[in-house]
């Protein structure tokens, strides 16, 4: 074990020597697939609440396709499966994009994150007070104000909790990152394994990191919904 | 149809099949070994015992914050070594685990752990005064828990059922990366022989597509079902 | 029987002196109850005869739906004994809960009508009426059925109530049908909780008038209640408990001329 550790030690936490790795990789996709599907969530979540079809439509159906299916395939279909057509090793730009795992990686892991966050924001959003709304309307606020300055942020804090299940559950999937060679924890451990034949400890710390890193999730959510939440449930705050 | 399926699938429609039979097969399993782990689980948690409540707080807790593919892993390789320990030390003969099995036992093992959670939830939300009316009429234990308490508790654990599965299902896909020869496998098999790698694996999502949507409309049939007599629901 | 049944003012009207001589039917002997280090029932006793209609009375706290409930143990008592029939069921402490036969007999014999009706929210009225006498009397589906629509009417309620689930239905409906429910056990003794408590006042008529009924049969009934006029009209016997203890008893008369302080003083508040 502490053999294991001396080797890996470093790799497990944020270098493998040649680049990020371990801990920190797996930290940077969680929050760079968070931030890009948080972005991407938000105007796709007013879209597929829309009255008009012709924007509630494209987009039901794409969280339909990526709800409905294994993340597993959506990054084999980015990494293997696009990189296996002319067109795009022909083209100068998507040659250099899905030549490199990560990129691959980050493009499946946002798009799937972005497609569970937009059906829960838009849950929240259709299951807003009317009376809320129309409050804001009387006072005025329409088009991209009232998206913006009521519906978002109100549909936003509401969707805490299950947003947050959403994180902790797209910071377990980052796992699968290392089915493209990305370097993230479960890849080290899998290099550990290989090299060192301690199989029990060389992914129990893989787990152990992501229980720890789990639990550090959650309490953050914690702190949050006290901070934003609080509006919900008057006598306790 | 069969033609269509060996000659438009370029000779690999039956590999898909089984693959897909295979899948099926896996998540189905899975689902019974779970649901009755949590089911355990649940009662465990409910119990007055914190000898009973302690082990099942430890395993829901430990398994819903480590990701299912590291358990899979984990449990996977170590099972293996375990088990050849073990062969040596009684001087058996080596047992190879196959993939299946494992999946099976680990996607069990996993899930057990979310049905708990969920199935506590449920059982829970039935109203106390519901089953101390079974009671003061002198409903046994098992008529108490099958003509009051499961169709009641159904209501309450139906949406997080529901929803536990399809993750169960989806991660199935997870097995193939130990080996099994499911659904994914003979997709990326058929790409890697044919070149066509984009045509098998979106074919693969397909019937995952199929499979989750099919599902989903059972999923709405059953929860009308065990709705009724619910206000709510009737206006 | 000079009383009308409603309204409701009229149940204060001169009291109804039973005199039953029949044999005893229930005999509760020093029931007690604790919570941990909280006592309950510091020992509780009671007799009934056949057609007897007892009022339990006293402040919340006092234990008077704690007794009740240790009688068909949905709590389980600590010490005392129960009687029913020449029956005995002895508790002492530290003894387990009697076998599961010996309490299924009891409680089929011993129906009760909750605070809050308890009805099964995933059945309708017809099957919430059915499920036990089918499944714990084993009687046959058509008899059950048969059962129930008669008790239906006699509480009242329109035959095409049958098919409904008790969400749907008035909470006055709902107690008429969950007392419909103890009918069809045909019961010896009938058990009520409180059982106007959680109803709109404007309901409660209609649920003590269903109550009357039964006791005008000559029903045996021991009832937990807060409605001291229809106490003082159709009880044959009140038991006022004070901190687990019965402080007084007698004839619906006590109710008129207390004898004690505690229960003039409990009537008197319950007057403002």
């Amino acid at each position: 074990m502490i053999e294991l550790l001396q080797e890996y030690g470093l790799a497990y936490l944020y270098s493998d020597g040649t680049g990020l790795s371990g801990l920190a990789m797996t930290l940077w996709l969680f929050l760079a697939s968070m931030v890009l599907g948080f972005a991407l969530s938000l105007p796709l979540a007013l879209a597929r609440t829309s009255r008009h079809a012709w924007l509630r439509l494209p987009v039901q159906l794409y969280t339909f396709v990526f709800r409905g299916t294994p993340l597993y395939i959506q990054l084999l279909i980015c990494y293997t499966g696009l990189y296996s057509l002319q067109v795009v090793r022909d083209h100068a730009l998507l040659d250099q994009f899905f030549r490199n795992a990560l990129n691959c990686t980050l493009l499946a892991f946002v798009l799937n994150t972005c497609a569970y966050t937009v059906e829960i924001f838009a849950g929240a959003i259709r299951n807003l007070p009317a009376g809320e709304l129309e409050a804001a309307q009387a006072y005025g606020l329409r088009g991209w104000r009232l998206n913006l300055f009521l519906v978002l942020p109100a549909a936003l804090r509401r969707s805490l909790p299950t947003y947050s299940n959403e994180l902790i559950l797209m910071l377990h999937a980052t796992s699968l990152a290392f089915t493209a060679t990305v370097a993230d924890i479960l890849k080290v451990a899998r290099d550990a394994n290989a090299a060192t034949f301690l199989t029990f400890q060389a992914f129990g710390v893989a787990a152990l990191l992501y229980m720890l890193l789990s639990f550090a999730l959650v309490g953050l959510f914690r702190v949050a919904e006290r901070r934003w939440m609080r509006f919900l449930d008057p006598v306790r705050g | 149809m069969n033609d269509l399926l060996s000659h438009g699938l370029q000779g690999f429609g039956p590999l898909l099949a089984q693959g897909t039979w295979m899948t099926l097969k896996l998540a189905l399993l899975s689902l019974a070994l779970s649901l009755a782990l949590g089911l355990i689980g649940a009662s465990a948690k409910l119990s007055r015992s914190r000898l009973l409540r302690l082990p099942a707080t430890l395993y829901t807790t430990l398994i819903r914050s480590v990701p299912d593919l590291v358990l899979i892993l984990l449990i996977f390789y170590s099972m293996q070594i375990w088990l050849n320990d073990l062969t040596e030390m009684l001087g058996w003969n080596y047992v190879e685990i196959d993939p299946f099995s494992a999946g099976v036992v680990t996607l069990g093992f996993i899930y057990g752990a979310y049905f708990t959670e969920n199935l506590r939830g449920a059982i829970l939300s039935v109203p106390a005064g519901q089953l101390e009316a079974a009671t003061a009429y002198g409903l046994s234990r098992a008529q108490r828990f099958r003509l009051v308490l499961f169709p009641q508790l159904m209501r309450f654990a139906l949406p997080g059922l529901g929803n536990n599965w399809l993750v169960l299902l989806k991660s199935t896909a997870l097995v193939s990366i130990i080996g099994l020869a499911d659904l994914v496998k003979a997709a990326q098999n058929a790409g890697k022989t044919t070149n066509d790698m984009l045509f098998f694996l979106c074919l693969a999502g397909l019937v995952y597509l199929v499979i989750t949507t099919l599902s989903n409309r059972l999923l709405k049939h059953l929860e009308r079902r065990y709705n009724t007599g619910i206000k709510e629901l009737a206006r | 029987m000079t009383a009308t049944a409603l309204p409701l003012s009229t149940f204060a009207q001169a009291p109804r002196a039973h005199a039953h001589t029949g044999a005893i039917k229930l005999s509760v002997e020093g029931l007690h109850k604790h919570y941990g280090e909280h006592q309950v029932l510091k020992g509780v006793s009671l007799q009934a005869r056949k057609g007897d209609v007892i009022s339990l009375i006293g402040a919340s706290g006092s234990g008077k739906s704690t007794f009740l409930r240790c009688i068909n143990f949905l709590e389980q008592p600590n010490a005392g004994s129960i009687t029913l029939d020449g029956q005995t069921l002895e508790i002492h402490p530290g003894t387990r809960t009697p076998p599961p036969a010996q309490l299924q007999n009891l409680r089929t014999r011993l129906a009760m009508v909750f605070q809050h009706f308890n009805l099964w929210s995933h059945l309708t009225v017809l099957e919430n009426i059915c499920l036990a006498p089918r499944k714990v009397l084993g009687i046959s589906a058509s008899e059950a059925e048969a059962r129930a629509r008669k008790y239906l009417d006699k509480v009242g309620l329109p035959a095409r109530a049958a098919e409904q689930y008790p969400a749907f239905l008035s909470g006055g409906q709902q107690q008429r049908v969950a007392i419909a429910r103890a009918l069809a056990m045909e019961p010896e003794i009938i058990l009520f909780d409180e059982p106007t408590s959680a109803l709109d006042p404007e309901l409660v008529g209609e649920v003590l008038k269903v109550i009357q009924t039964l006791a005008e049969e000559g029903r045996t009934m021991l009832m937990v209640t807060h409605e001291m006029g229809f106490a003082r009209q159709v009880s044959s016997q009140v038991l006022f408990l004070h901190q687990g203890l019965v402080e007084e008893s007698g004839s619906a008369e006590i109710l008129d001329r207390p004898q004690s302080e505690r229960l003039r003083q409990f009537l008197s508040n319950r007057l403002k």
